[in-house]
């Protein structure tokens, strides 16, 4: 933990206001935490212990100076950073071999906004290579480790940012959603994990990978924190051209926030009828339960597209991606191999040299669908069914307010398991890319447990989908489901116990 | 393993500015026929009612005033260039004859 059990960033900011502890000793409790767990868990890339500490003597010289002065939304709350968010003078690595040494001369608008906010960076978090992966595997520096069981994956790509929030390394930690990537690994690690609406918090600064898609989010261990953090990181930016032109995500406050009468909740057989893991459907059955028992009232609807989400994210998500990585040519940053000596042969071996195997397969179906003979076939047609997939839920939402499911159709699978075989790993996203291909709110909350090894149980993530622009109704319905329910109270004991 | 599997990789590696080699074809062009096999589902869908969903935010057409502001000095952009001089990235020479 960071120093107060169960402490939460809010918990941490209020604590240091009303001077019962330091910015300072915040810090050092979650250096603490990560020189005693991360050896195992490998959560960070980089931990940028030296601007942290300046960063927090200065938070309490300032405190001290003038008690009554106005403090940050984030006041000295360690926060940990995805590594493809650029912050100036610090290495945004993107999990690969081509940007190691990278060192971005600029901030990325939600990392500056947390430091506005006064939160403390505390370090930079692994992650599939280039956010492509669903467990870690893909990164050139190393797999992460499951916080609840060491064998396992954290699930992907912002796996070191849900790992380091689950180890209770950091209360917070920012991560980015392709097609899944806050939410995926936020249940496979049992925190919370938003994608936003697409366009409410600014892309500029993020290492793009599906520009249409990525999205940057939250990962905590409380709704609070994620309503506080998307509170600060959200909002027009005119450096990102489509980011919405509208102010921070507000809260709702609903009269009785532990109550949901008259929200009509969605359930989509095309969800809970899905290839899903036994202790998943149990988990998140009872889960749809609570929220009924709060108030709530379930209701069928139809996503009948979902079946087809899978193959148009992959041919959307690489399209985009093969255009937006034909930047790393050997010429303005990255890695460099001088080949035969010509420029094309200079860029080929660049690229040969500098990515994994995943980014490559993901170029080259990307290069595929937009190839000339192949792009209005394969391009073309997934642009129109990702339109179906967008109306499939434009017409559920008439009926409902959000719609629940499963975040992950199985809990945290063995690390290895899935590594061999890209479509196998590619059905990990199944639930998650039909949010992300609609542009969609959604967050991931913890809804259970599966069994897994005898001493290490496995979470459940619940998901909670909303129409686009309701950021706010999906955090109030996961903060009263929270409040009714302990699963996000208990901390895996498996980090640190000498395994 | 097919030919044409193989062939069909190797045109988009150098497309893609890809170099793969022998082995990685080898690796790489099953993996690639499985995908495309997989994904052929989506020829089955009706899409004839549905226009290309092209961006997710619905917003279009960005401007802004034409304005001099102060960006990122030469220095700190060229800072990760592997190779630069004089304020110029520098690249293999691609025209005339031999150094």
């Amino acid at each position: 933990m960071t120093g107060a059990e169960g402490a939460d960033a809010c918990d941490l900011r209020a604590a240091i206001l009303a001077g019962e502890r330091s910015a300072a000793e915040t810090l050092e409790a979650s250096l603490a935490a990560i020189e005693e767990r991360d050896g195992e868990l490998g959560a960070f890339l980089s931990v940028e212990r030296d601007t942290a500490r300046a960063r927090a003597i200065e938070l309490d010289r300032r405190r001290a100076a003038d008690p009554g002065a106005a403090a940050g939304a984030l006041f000295g709350v360690p926060v940990a950073v995805k590594a493809n968010l650029c912050m100036e003078g610090v290495t945004t690595p993107c999990g690969s071999r081509m940007l190691a040494n990278y060192r971005a001369p600029y901030t990325a608008t939600c990392v500056r906004r947390l430091l506005d906010a006064d939160a403390i960076v505390v370090g930079v978090t692994n992650m599939d290579e280039f956010a492509m992966g669903s467990s870690s595997e893909h990164s050139a520096f190393g797999p992460t480790r499951n916080p609840w069981d060491l064998t396992r994956a954290p699930g992907g790509s912002s796996s070191g940012s849900a790992a380091a929030v689950a180890a209770g390394m950091v209360p917070v930690a920012l991560g980015s959603d392709t097609g899944g990537s806050v939410r995926q690994p936020a249940a496979l690690c049992g925190v919370g994990g938003f994608k936003p609406t697409y366009g409410r918090v600014s892309r500029h600064g993020l290492i793009a990978f599906g520009s249409s898609l990525d999205q940057v989010g939250p990962l905590a261990r409380s709704v609070r924190d994620l309503e506080r953090i998307l509170g600060v990181i959200s909002g027009h930016d005119p450096l990102d051209a489509t980011s919405l032109p509208l102010p921070p995500i507000e809260p709702e406050r609903p009269d009785r926030p532990e109550r949901l009468d008259g929200l009509r909740v969605g359930v989509a057989a095309e969800y809970v009828g899905a290839d899903l893991d036994a202790e998943v459907r149990t988990a998140v059955e009872a889960a749809l339960e609570k929220l009924e028992e709060l108030g709530a009232e379930a209701v069928e609807v139809r996503l009948p597209h979902t079946v087809h989400a899978i193959p148009t994210y992959y041919v959307v998500a690489t399209a985009e991606a093969s255009s937006n990585l034909a930047r790393f040519d050997g010429v303005g940053f990255g890695a460099r191999t001088e080949g035969d000596g010509s420029l094309q042969g200079m860029f080929a071996a660049t690229r040969e040299g500098a990515f994994g195997d995943e980014v490559k397969r993901r170029i080259l179906l990307g290069t595929f669908v937009l190839s000339e003979g192949y792009h209005d076939a394969w391009y073309g047609r997934a642009l129109r069914v990702r339109a179906l997939l967008r109306r499939d839920f434009e017409r559920a939402f008439e009926k409902v307010d959000v719609i629940c499911g499963p975040t992950s159709p199985t809990p945290a699978f063995p690390l290895g398991e899935r590594a061999g075989d890209p479509l196998a790993m590619y059905a990990s996203d199944t639930l998650t890319v039909p949010t992300s291909l609609a542009g969609l709110p959604a967050v991931s909350v913890p809804c259970g447990f599966a069994s897994g090894a005898a001493d290490s149980p496995l979470p459940v993530g619940l998901q909670i989908i909303g129409p686009a622009l309701a950021d706010a109704r999906v955090l109030r319905v996961a903060a009263a489901f929270e409040s009714a329910t302990e699963h996000h109270r208990p901390a895996p004991t498996s980090a640190g116990d000498g395994r | 393993m097919t030919d044409p599997e193989r062939d069909l990789v190797r045109h988009t590696a150098a497309l893609a500015r890809l170099e793969l080699d022998e082995a990685e074809v080898d690796r790489l062009a099953p993996q690639f026929a499985a995908i495309l096999r997989h994904f052929r589902v989506l020829e089955s869908v009706e899409v004839d009612d549905a226009e290309p969903m092209t961006g997710a935010s619905g917003v279009r057409d960005v401007l802004r005033a034409d304005e001099v502001r102060p960006s990122l000095a030469p220095d700190a952009v060229l800072g990760n260039a592997p190779r630069s001089s004089d304020g110029f990235y520098v690249v293999p020479k691609t025209v005339g004859g031999e150094e």
